[in-house]
This record gives C-alpha cells, structure tokens and sequence, in this order.
C-alpha cells in the first residue's frame, strides 16, 4: 500500500459522515436541512467506494465509476428535491416536514 | 516517514470533514449550514486526493461544491422568506435520533475493527482520466447514457413542478 493507511481508517471516516447525515434527516424540521443531510450521507458513500476502488481493485476503477454516478443521481436527487420543497412551499407556505401531511389519510 | 506524514493528513482532513458536518447540522441558521457543508465537500475532495482519485475530487468540487451547494442557497432564498436567524430547528425527534445513531455507529465501527482487509498491493495508475474514460465510454455505456437521460428528466421534471403549482396558486 502506498499511504500505509488501512481501509478501516476511511470506513470509519466514512461511517462517521453517515451517521451525522442521518442524524440530521431524522432531528431536522426544515426540508431543506433534510436534503442537505442526505447530501452528507451520499458523500460518506463516496468515499467508501473510492477508498474500496483504491485498496482493492485499484486498476479497474469500478469504484470510482459509481462514485461519479452517485455525484450525478445526487445533483438530480438535489435539482427534483429543490423543486418539490418549492412547490410545497408555495401550496402551503410552510418547510417545515411536520406540516407535510397531504399523503396522510 | 511517509506513513506518519499521510496519518497527519488524514486525520487532519477528516477533523475538517467530520467537524464541518457536525456543524451543519447543528447551526441555528441554514444559510450558515450550507456554507458549511461546502467545506465539508472541499474536505472529501481532500480525502479522494489523498485516495489518488484525482477526477473524482475534481467533480466532487465542481459539482457538490459549486453546483449543488449554489442551487441550495438559491432553494433557501427562495422558500425561507421570514427570520433566517432560528431557521434549522431541530424536532422532537432528536432526542431518539442520538442513540438511535450512536447505536448504528458503534456497530459500524465494531464491524469496523474485527473485518479482515484483503488489499491488493498494487498501486492505483497515476493517469486517472485516460483510465476512466474508456471504461465509462466502453463497459459503462448504457450506465452513462441513463444518467444523461435521467439528468435531463430531472431537470424538466423540476421546470414542470414549479411551473404548475405557480399557476395553480394564480388561479385560486
């Protein structure tokens, strides 16, 4: 290995990102915050897969591959979020994910 | 002495990814929550480079950093129109998400710590882009080509949902 690190080191790094993220999509009352945590937790799954393409198939580059997909799917997940968060906004007047009960029967 | 140099900057770049991440989602003001967050992106751009991902840490800076995080504060000026000072609230929940958290990191870290690494010694080729573009262009064709498809669904999606609710509101 080249940096003399372990993948552990960046798994738990990576661990630690995911569980702020989720922390975050689940204490947070503006929708807003909640795609921002999403965001956190879709980071923290790219760095295991390019720690993984680095330390166990570093000349295939799969893991670098869907780190680039999981880029792309976010910036779209971001984009349709945005615009929902807006629309509701503008029906109800209100981001808070508490008041979202239009689905609830 | 290379280890311990790259030992330095990992923890140094992982305090910088992990602190800002924390700060995000503990700020009282969304606006400071997604400045925040860009830094929590640059960080991870650090981390691939040090995981010799060169292009992955480009896009991640161009994309998240540039892109996503622009688009977000736009999202912010655009719903959040009275008292930006208490805008990130936190719910009841948050007092079961901590444990709740705690609990899943502990046994990530667990399964962490006993997991058996099998690392192939070599060594990642230093020409990431030449590398990956066949590969993306080549076996990731079909992949590729979805994710245009699915860029620009999205996108239109996004035009047609804010689009229709403004006239909906106009109308009643």
């Amino acid at each position: 290995m080249g940096t003399g690190l372990n993948p552990s080191y960046f798994v738990a790094l990576s661990a630690a990102l995911f569980v702020i993220g989720i922390y975050g999509a689940l204490s947070k009352k503006n929708a807003i915050a909640v795609l921002i945590s999403i965001e956190l937790m879709l980071t923290a799954v790219n760095i295991n897969l390019v720690a993984f393409n680095k330390f166990l198939t570093p000349e295939t580059f799969i893991g670098q591959i869907f780190a680039i997909f999981v880029i792309t799917v976010a910036a779209a997940e971001v984009g349709l979020g945005l615009a929902i968060v807006i629309a509701i906004y503008r029906l109800r007047g209100s981001v808070d994910l508490d008041d979202f009960d239009l689905m609830k029967w | 002495m290379e280890n311990i140099y790259s030992l330095i900057a990992f923890v140094l770049l992982s305090g910088v990814v992990l602190g800002s991440a924390l700060l995000v989602v503990t700020l009282k003001n969304l606006v400071h929550s997604v400045l925040w967050l860009i830094v929590t992106f640059i960080g991870t751009a650090g981390v691939f480079l040090m995981l010799e991902a060169d292009f992955v840490a480009a896009v991640q800076v161009l994309v998240y950093a540039g892109a996503v995080c622009i688009m977000v504060v736009f999202g912010v000026m655009l719903v959040q129109r009275n008292e930006m000072g208490n805008s990130n609230p936190f719910n009841y929940r948050f007092r079961i998400a901590a444990p709740v958290v705690g609990v899943l990191f502990i046994i990530i870290g667990l399964l962490t710590a006993k997991a058996q690494w099998v690392t192939s010694g070599a060594g990642v080729p230093k020409k990431t882009v030449q590398a990956l573009a066949p590969i993306l262009l080549g076996d990731f064709m079909i992949p590729f080509e979805v994710a245009a498809i699915l860029l620009t669904v999205a996108l239109t999606g996004a035009l047609v949902l804010v689009k229709e609710v403004r006239a909906h509101g106009d109308r009643s």
